[in-house]
Order: structure tokens, then sequence, then C-alpha cells
């Protein structure tokens, strides 16, 4: 072999090896920063502990992961169905010529930095909550109050920005499903809405449930959109209309003036979300399998 | 010949965008019979099936005149429902289609759209859909399995039992058999012989020994126009035209 081609050679195994060997290093970096701190503290502690204050070694996470799960949850509440509904209308409903300006608006909506989210957040969607829709809560309980910057907030946000990935995946299951299916059921004599709802859609589910699942990953991921609109307060939320920290967000916010211990606490933060996200994508492939044995 | 026609087609055209499929179409089908309709591919067999139950109109560009009478009635009048027309005139495809669902469920699709809920209801519609379509011995002791697991020809059978299940009077089958092994197109064509004493069947086909073996009358099809229509005996022993002559014993070009 030619000494040129042994060094081309060389080079394409260090690139493929620096791929593999930079996932395991910050698997490694993170639990090993971070796993003293679980040790030290209690594990249990760490994670239901309920009070995270750094500057009396007080690190309880629970309310950056209640944080992280509400923001979540409330993303998908508002956005799973938008975006199912979104995909439904692309792939059967809209007429060419629709699909043709709405489809690149979707994915548009995919190249937005999400600082962009954030701000648009902060200076519109933060206000309404507080100044129109605190209001209308009031009415059903007197006590509610909000500055606005709160997991509604930030729900409303990441929905937007977890559609394109749910439009876009289901739209495609759906386009997937074969037209004897749709054939068929017209038909027997169903109506087009009918065969949408009780053939289609369920031949479908599989793609739709990966949407969701890659939204909600997206979801958890997300940090710069959510520390600008959810108020960074961590503290165990008890509605909607609270501030909350989320995992990502403190993370970023605090890692930069940490001392030694509060870094360290912040790295095993990271371990949880990792866990989390593991988690997710575990629980994502198991439903997957379970689903494709129909 | 009294009040025996089920199905009158008068003067039917059909076109796709520029291209002209059908070309003033005449025909009766009767009552109770299989009426078979053969012709070389292309020749708009299956656009023709396809105007008697306004499958076409899942097309884009399809413009259609003329009329079509079933018992009477023009289903392409404004006043003529889709849903109901589709319910009483069924189609079985070309491929076997079943829906990825369980065999029960796939019988128990149409009646459930069509409004029965009672459980014990669609049990005997299923039941009776089945037996209907000689498949219930093979398949009672799995109807929550899915469909999809069963054989092609079982899967045939299976859409016919779907199709039975919504108590049509016509039903329409695409060139059902020709994804299917023998044995299994022995069996459906049985099927059709039970069938016709309770549906008026129109089938396609391009097995000229089919529509010898099944059908009762045989419409031969040319370039989007009817040659003759006639009982199979005549068309298959003296047809009266030359091209349909040609065209049963092999000596079309
Ligand atoms: N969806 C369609 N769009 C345009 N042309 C079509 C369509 N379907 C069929 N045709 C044309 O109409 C003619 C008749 O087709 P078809 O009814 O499928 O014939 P057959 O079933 O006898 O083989 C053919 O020339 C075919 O190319
Ligand atoms: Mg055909």
């Amino acid at each position: 072999m030619k000494i040129h081609e042994k060094i081309i050679e060389t080079i394409l195994f260090i690139c493929a090896a620096i791929a593999t060997l930079s996932v395991l290093l910050i698997t490694v970096f993170i639990f090993k920063e971070g796993l003293p701190v679980l040790k030290s503290y209690g594990v249990f502690n760490f994670i239901f502990g309920k009070t995270w204050s750094p500057t009396n070694e007080q690190f309880g996470a629970l309310p950056m992961i209640m944080g992280s799960i509400s923001v979540t949850l409330g993303a998908l509440v508002i956005g799973v169905p938008m975006g199912i509904a979104c995909a439904i209308f692309l792939a059967e409903i809209a007429p060419k010529s629709v699909v043709k300006i709405f489809k690149p608006a979707v994915e548009l909506l995919a190249g937005i930095p999400s600082v962009v989210y954030g701000f648009f957040g902060l200076a519109v969607v933060v206000p309404i909550i507080r100044t129109n829709i605190l209001p209308i809560i009031q009415k059903f309980n007197p006590d509610a109050n909000t500055s606005g910057y709160s997991i509604l907030g930030g729900a409303i946000i990441l929905a937007v920005m977890i559609l394109p990935t749910i439009v876009n995946i289901s739209e495609n299951a759906i386009k997937a499903v074969p037209f004897e299916y749709k054939q068929g059921s017209l038909a027997l004599g169903a109506s087009h809405f009918e065969t949408i709802t009780k053939v289609i859609i369920p031949a479908a589910k599989s793609g739709i449930i990966t949407s969701i699942v890659l939204g909600m990953g997206r979801a958890v991921g997300e940090t710069m959109a959510v520390i600008l609109i959810t108020g960074n307060m961590p503290k165990v939320p008890g509605s909607v209309l609270d501030s909350v920290a989320t995992l990502t967000g403190t993370i970023a916010m605090e890692m930069g003036y940490a001392g030694p211990m509060h870094q360290r606490a912040l790295f095993a933060t990271g371990i949880i979300l990792f866990v989390f996200i593991m988690m997710l994508n575990i629980i994502a492939s198991t439903t997957l399998k379970r689903v494709g044995r129909g | 010949m009294v009040n025996n026609t089920k199905i009158k087609v008068r003067n039917l055209n059909l076109f796709y965008g520029e291209h002209q499929a059908l070309i003033d179409v005449n025909m009766d089908i009767m009552k109770n019979k299989v009426t078979a309709l053969i012709g070389p591919s292309g020749c708009g067999k299956s656009t023709f099936l396809r105007t008697l139950n306004r499958m076409n109109d899942l097309i884009d560009g399809v413009k259609i005149k003329g009329d079509v009478l079933l018992d009477d009635v023009d289903i392409y009048g404004n006043e003529s429902d889709l849903i109901n027309l589709r319910k009483n005139v069924g189609m079985v495809f070309q491929k076997p289609n079943p829906f990825p669902k369980t065999i029960y469920e796939n019988v128990a699709y149409g009646p459930k759209i069509h409004g029965i809920k009672k459980k014990s209801e669609l049990d005997e519609i299923v039941e009776k859909s089945l037996k209907g379509a000689a498949l219930w011995d093979e398949v009672k002791d799995r109807l929550d399995k899915p469909a999809l697991g069963l054989s092609g020809g079982q899967q045939q059978r299976l859409c016919i039992a779907r199709c039975l299940a919504v108590e049509p009077d016509v039903i329409l089958m695409d060139e059902p058999t020709s994804a299917l092994d023998p044995i299994s197109t022995v069996k459906v064509e049985n099927l059709l012989d039970e069938l016709k004493a309770k549906y008026t069947i129109v089938i396609v086909t391009h097995n000229m020994q089919q529509a010898g073996r099944v059908s009762d009358y045989t419409s031969f099809f040319l370039n989007g126009k009817i040659i003759e229509t006639d009982l199979t005996e005549n068309i298959f022993s003296n047809p009266r035209d030359k091209r349909t002559e040609d065209y049963i014993t092999g000596r079309f070009s």
C-alpha cells in the first residue's frame, strides 16, 4: 500500500474514533464529576429534595425535575393535537395549492434559532399571560397570581418549537398509508372523515408516536427559549401559572459562576437529564415495538 | 326481461382529462346474475366498473357524461347519496386490501360505520358474513388475530366478507383472483356461484376461462367501447362480432 493511502486511512479512522470517543468521554465526564455529589448528598435526597440553594449547599433537584416535566408535558398537551391536526390537514384535506404555502411555513419554524423563540415568548406571550389570561383565571380562582413567566408560557413556545417535528414526521406517516386502505374504506360507504379517523390514523400510528417522542426529546432538551420564559424559580410548581426552573436552564445559567461543589451538583443534574432522556428513548422504543406487533 | 335489470347504463362517456376512456357505453346488468367484463388490458374495464359505485370520483380531472341507473335511480343525480350508493354497491379489489386490524374488526368495520353498535349484533353479522365468504371455518378460532397474517386467498375472501357485511345488492369485483394461487382462485369462483342467489355481481377478468366458468352474461370491451354483450354461452360459442371472436379465440393482435 502506498504511503499516502495509509495516511488517508489513518485519518478516516481517527475521525470515526473521535466521534465515538466523544460520546463516551462526555458520558464518563458527566458521571465522574456528578457521581461524587450524588453519593455524598444521597441519590434520594438529591432527586426528591425540594430545596435548591447552592450557597447553602442544599442540592434538592426536585424543583428542576418537576420544572422540566411540567413544561414538557404542557408543550405536548398543546403541541401534539395541533401538530397531528396539521399533519392530517396537509396530508389528506388541503388542496395542493394550500399545501404549497403551508408546508414551507411549517418547515421555516424549524429554522428559527431558539433564542428568537425565547425573545418572542418574553416580549409577547409572557405579557399576554399576565394581562389577558390571568384575569380569566382569577374569575375561577381569586387567589391566582402570576408574573407571566410561567410553565404556561414555556409550554406555549415549546409547543410551537416542536410543531415542525410532529407535523413533518406525522404527515409522512399518514402519506405512507397505502391508498388501498383508503379506497377499501370509502368503497364500504365510509365518509372521508371516518376513513381518516378509523383507518388512516390507526395505520399511521407508529409514525405518529415516533413524531411525538422526538418532539418530546426536543422539548426536554431545549434550553435558551425556556430560560427566557419560565422565570427560573427553583421551586416545585403548584399551578401552570407558576415560574419554574428546568434542568437544562439551571445548568446553563449557574455553571458560569458556580463554585466547585455547586459545579459538581450541576453535573449531577446533568446525570438526571441524561437518565431522563435515556428512559424516554427506552419507553419510546418499547412502545414502538408493541405498536408494531399490532 | 321484465324488471330484471338491476343497473342500466346509458350513453356513458368518461374522460381522464383529455383522454376518453369510455365511449358511448350502454349496458343492462341483470339482477342476481354474474356479468363478466372481458377485453384486452387498458380497454376501460376497471374504469367502467368504478363508474358503478362512483369510485372514479376520487381521481382528479375525471369527467363523466351519461346515465347510470341503479333500480331506475340515477346514481350521478344530485339527490343521490354517495354513502348509500357505496353501501348498496360493494367492491372487491384486484389486490386483497384488508385493513391492518383484526379479522373481526375488518368485517365489523362497515356495519359499525353504518351505525350498528351492539356487540351481539356485530358478532352475528361477522359470523354470517364470514360464512357467506366461505371463510368462517378457517378463521373462527382466530378472529382477534391480525388480518394481514392470513394467506392471500384468505385475505381476498375476507375482503368479500367485509363487503357482504354491509349487505349490498350489487358486488363489483375487479380481477379478484389475479393475485391468487389456483386453489384460492377455485374457492373464490365457487363462492360466486353461491353469492349470485342473493347479489348481482359484476366481475372484471382477463381470464376467459374464468368468465366462461362463472358468468351468466359477458360483455366484451375494446378501446373504451362495448363491442357486444350477450349470454356467456353465446359469446363463447357464437359471437356476433368478428372482433369478439378474434379475442376469445386468441387471434387478437
Ligand atoms: N387514473 C387514471 N388517470 C388517467 N388515465 C387513466 C387512469 N386510469 C386508467 N386510465 C386510462 O384509461 C384507460 C382504461 O384503463 P382501465 O380502465 O384501467 O383498463 P382495464 O381495466 O381494462 O385494463 C387506459 O388507457 C388507462 O391508461
Ligand atoms: Mg383493470
